[in-house]
């Protein structure tokens, strides 16, 4: 996990809370600094106040206690108009009223920018985004790709040094959000600028971002770069959050340095890693990701622990085959394997044996 | 398709596509015809017919023409500019006109629809009415009885004027023909009854003016030579005796004048002006009322849409942005007039403004204003614009409220994020879109207002009335219905040539109810 009070911070949040109606907190204590040019993505699920921080960052609410600091200074009494944010909304919020080029020229505009510099960095902006040719149409008559476009050049036509995004690839079709992704990440490293974003999607958040801070219930569950949040997750919400995941319910029965062995309740006993468990008698809930779980009993430790599992499904999904199991009375276990030449496919009802390496099995909170 | 350029394109059972799908169409077209028909029988029979009938009567003019046949065709002759009034030929026909007009009760409306044009005719008309069969008429037919018996029976008359005699003595043969159907009418037989006074006085004036009989009857020939001989009876001594104002060649004039069955007369009098035998001339400075009702009209509802914009606008915003119970209890609030009878909101207006009304004793007790200069308040422009206001307001924040329910708050959001304060944000970003709103609720108000007559009518007093008031008196109490619809067809115009002017300017599709 990084440092959450670094120096070099530019953005800061400091025991910030919020509540709306007095009786309950939405953000319940806050901190959070990330550095400039970050790309940081603040991911979780509705209602978990991902988007309440980013709006007491932009200036439209206002925390109930502690602090928010942008590049050193304390930014809480400070009105959105002169923060200096980009903002791109969930649905673009481009004016309808205004072609794409006023409302490029519109942040500009209200800066009291010159019109010569003013045209100039309007078609930089929209040649940034590849939308050159479309200065004189207006919003309505882009489609949502072409509009996440504008939005984004509007967001950062006057040049801001955080920019705010709140779920802008919504709306967009899958083939055109993973296009937009990835255009989105080239032109924030190209311009060095920091990013916070705003998803509930998951796989947006990996693959853009260079930390991500899982939200629940109002706190920051996990705040780690992509592929520490995956593979390791911190508490069994982040675990079950991201990524395919299962899990086993147990009793930690013993616990050895960065090994444990935990009981099933079918009284079944396997391998795990304790993440957040302590003592033997402990309850726990394991997570294994999919992937990981092997049927070669040769490619495990000669000692791991086993068990015995019936196949109920076999999908076929191309470049992998995703297989049910019964597993220590649970009918959820999910496996993955890669569609390789020498891969058996399994048939439903086949009894099995399965295993895994200790370490990818992650012994967390109940 | 690569045969687009064959011709048009068919469907699959070789009909072009076109008309297949014309057919196919025609049904639901049908069906959706059939569901409105209902109401469109219910308005076409109510509204739009009779409306349309009401519109005609603006320029209809079939009284005079009707009630004074022979009349209208002789006059149409006569020379108005000479001074001089009409000669015997009018005074004969304008007999046997009026002879029948007051037998049939219709020279007075005959009267009050001149009396329009001019000041005095009705009265004129009424008194002529009550003489008009006592004239001293009755010697031409002791004069023609006593040349020749036979002229006494109405089958002399009979065979005569049913022959070709007609011809030659136009005026009698109508006369007659008229008095066969009067006959017929009131269930008489016309052989019966007597020959009345102006058939011979007809006949006496055709042949004293040297109609053609020589191929006639032996009995007529010899009324004809003997008509020089006879004693006359000046028919315009009679008339003048009746009343000497037949004397005045303006009221020849006026009749001449609304002799036509169409008649721009109720459309220049609704514009301040008059017809005269030489075209349209404006009316005296003192009697030009319209123009300035009309002005006032306009004006006042100018104003009142004006501030049911102010007063509504911050209203319908409240409305967008609250929280949904707080909203609806606004709108409860803005809806509440609408349940209230019209009538009791502009009398509650009349209890608060009045002289010692409530808002005056505040003022006074205030110390504002003197005991003794209470405002005026009410019964004049500042009355009328008041109530109007109220009672209109819900019309302009209802449209409003449902255009501004549409702009996402996140617009004025993404404006501040852009570094727009809240006053640019809102003058740049939410107002234009808000516009659409204004646009609908302005036309809606101003629409209703230029119509509006209760609230006029009850605190307008003289200085606050509009057109409609106007209408309405000529409708319900002075009966000149022409005129009303004149007025009203010229407030019609007037509204559809701003709706047009508007759709130019603004343009209809931007004006959005919800």
């Amino acid at each position: 996990m990084a440092d959450t009070q670094s120096a070099d911070a530019f953005v800061e949040f400091e025991r910030v809370q919020k509540s709306y109606d007095g009786e309950t907190l939405v953000v319940k204590d806050l901190n959070l600094s990330l550095p400039k040019g970050e790309f940081l993505t603040m991911l979780g699920p509705s209602g978990s106040g991902k988007t309440t921080c980013l709006m007491m960052l932009a200036g439209f609410e206002t925390a109930t206690h502690g602090e928010i600091k942008l590049d050193g200074r304390p930014i809480n009494n400070i009105p959105p108009h002169k923060r200096g944010i980009g903002m791109v909304f969930q649905n673009y919020a481009l004016f309808p009223h205004m072609t794409v080029a006023e409302n490029l020229a519109f942040p500009l505009e209200v800066r009291r920018m010159g019109k010569s510099d003013r045209e100039a960095k309007v078609k930089r902006a929209l040649d940034m985004v590849q939308m050159g040719e479309f200065g004189g149409r207006r919003p309505a008559q882009l489609s949502g790709g072409q509009q996440q476009r504008i939005a984004l050049a509007r967001a950062l036509v006057f040049e801001p040094e955080l920019v705010l995004m709140d779920e802008p690839l919504g709306a967009l079709d899958k083939q055109l959000r993973e296009h937009m992704q990835f255009e989105i990440t080239r032109i924030a490293h190209d311009l060095g600028i920091t990013t916070v974003y705003v998803t509930h999607d998951q796989t947006e958040a990996l693959t853009m971002s260079d930390r991500v801070a899982v939200f629940n219930d109002g706190r920051i569950q996990q705040l780690a770069p992509p592929d520490q949040l995956y593979e390791s997750p911190q508490n069994s919400f982040v675990a079950q959050f991201i990524g395919e995941n299962n899990t086993l319910d147990g009793v930690v029965q013993e616990i050895r340095g960065d090994h444990c062995t935990v009981k099933l309740e079918d009284g079944s006993i396997i391998d795990a890693k304790p993440v957040n468990v302590s003592q033997p008698g402990e309850k726990t809930l394991v997570s294994i990701r999919p992937e990981r779980v092997e049927m070669n009993r040769d490619r495990l430790n000669p000692d791991a622990h086993t068990l015995k599992a019936e196949v109920l499904e076999f999908i076929y999904m191309g470049d992998i085959f995703r297989t049910r199991l019964r597993v220590a009375g649970r009918e959820d276990f999910v496996i993955k394997t890669r569609n390789a030449p020498d891969q058996r496919r399994l048939k439903p009802g086949e009894q099995i044996e399965i295993g895994w390496m200790p370490e990818d099995c992650r012994a967390l909170d109940a | 398709m690569a045969e687009t350029n064959a011709g048009p394109m068919l469907a699959a059972d070789g009909t072009p596509l076109k008309k297949s799908l014309a057919r196919a169409l025609r049904r639901q077209k049908l069906r959706a015809l059939m569901l409105i028909a209902p109401l469109l029988i219910f308005v076409l029979v109510t509204f739009v017919i009779p409306i349309g009938d009401m519109l005609l009567r603006s320029v209809k003019n079939d009284i005079v023409a009707d009630t004074l046949p022979a009349t209208v065709e002789v006059l149409g002759d006569w020379d108005h500019d000479a001074q001089e009034l009409p000669g015997d030929d009018v005074w004969t026909a304008f007999y046997v006109d009026m002879w029948f007009a007051a037998e049939r009760k219709e020279h007075t409306r005959l009267g009050t629809r001149l009396n329009y044009e001019l000041t005095g005719v009705s009265s004129l008309f009424r008194k002529t009415g009550r003489r008009v069969d006592r004239f001293d008429t009755d010697i031409y037919a002791d004069q023609f009885v006593a040349l020749n018996p036979e002229w006494e029976a109405p089958q002399t008359f009979a065979a005569m004027l049913d022959g070709p005699a007609a011809d030659e003595l136009p005026l009698t043969a109508d006369a007659w023909a008229r008095w066969k159907e009067f006959n017929v009418e009131e269930g008489d037989a016309v052989l019966e009854e007597d020959v009345p006074d102006f058939v011979y006085t007809a006949l006496h004036y055709e042949l004293s003016q040297g109609a053609e009989v020589t191929g006639a009857s032996e009995r007529l020939r010899a009324a004809a030579a003997a008509v020089g001989e006879f004693e006359t009876v000046s028919l315009r001594d009679q008339f003048a005796d009746a009343d000497e104002d037949w004397l005045d060649p303006e009221v020849w004039k006026t009749i001449q004048l609304y002799s036509p069955r169409v008649t721009p007369g109720y459309f220049a009098n609704a514009a301040d002006m008059q017809v005269t035998p030489e075209g349209l001339e404006s009316r005296p400075e003192n009697q030009q009322i319209y123009g300035v009702l009309f002005k006032r009209t306009l004006f006042m509802s100018l104003v009142i849409t004006g501030s049911c914009i102010l007063l509504g606008y911050p209203v319908a915003w409240l409305l967008a942005n609250l929280p949904m119970r707080v909203a609806n209890l606004l709108m409860i609030l803005v809806l509440l007039p609408f349940w209230t009878s019209l009538l009791v909101r502009t009398s509650a207006w009349k209890v608060m403004l009045q002289q010692q009304g409530v808002v005056n004793d505040v003022l006074v007790w205030l110390g504002l204003v003197a005991d003794d200069a209470r405002l005026t308040m009410i019964n004049n422009q500042f009355g009328t614009i008041v109530a109007m206001t109220h009672i209109l307001l819900p019309f302009m924040i209802l449209p409003m409220y449902s255009v501004m329910q549409t702009i996402p708050p996140s617009y004025l959001r993404a404006a501040k994020s852009l570094g727009a304060t809240n006053w640019t944000a809102f003058w740049r970003v939410y107002f234009p879109q808000s516009v659409p709103g204004i646009g609908a609720g302005s036309i809606l108000v101003f629409i209703l207002a230029i119509g509006y007559y209760i609230t006029p009518e009850i605190v307008g007093g003289n200085t606050g009335t509009f057109i409609s008031n106007r209408i309405a008196y000529h409708i319900s109490s002075s009966l000149n219905w022409g005129l009303a619809a004149a007025l009203g067809t010229i407030l019609l115009v007037v509204v559809l040539v701003l709706y047009w002017a508007y759709d130019r300017i603004v343009g209809i599709d931007n004006v959005k109810l919800g």
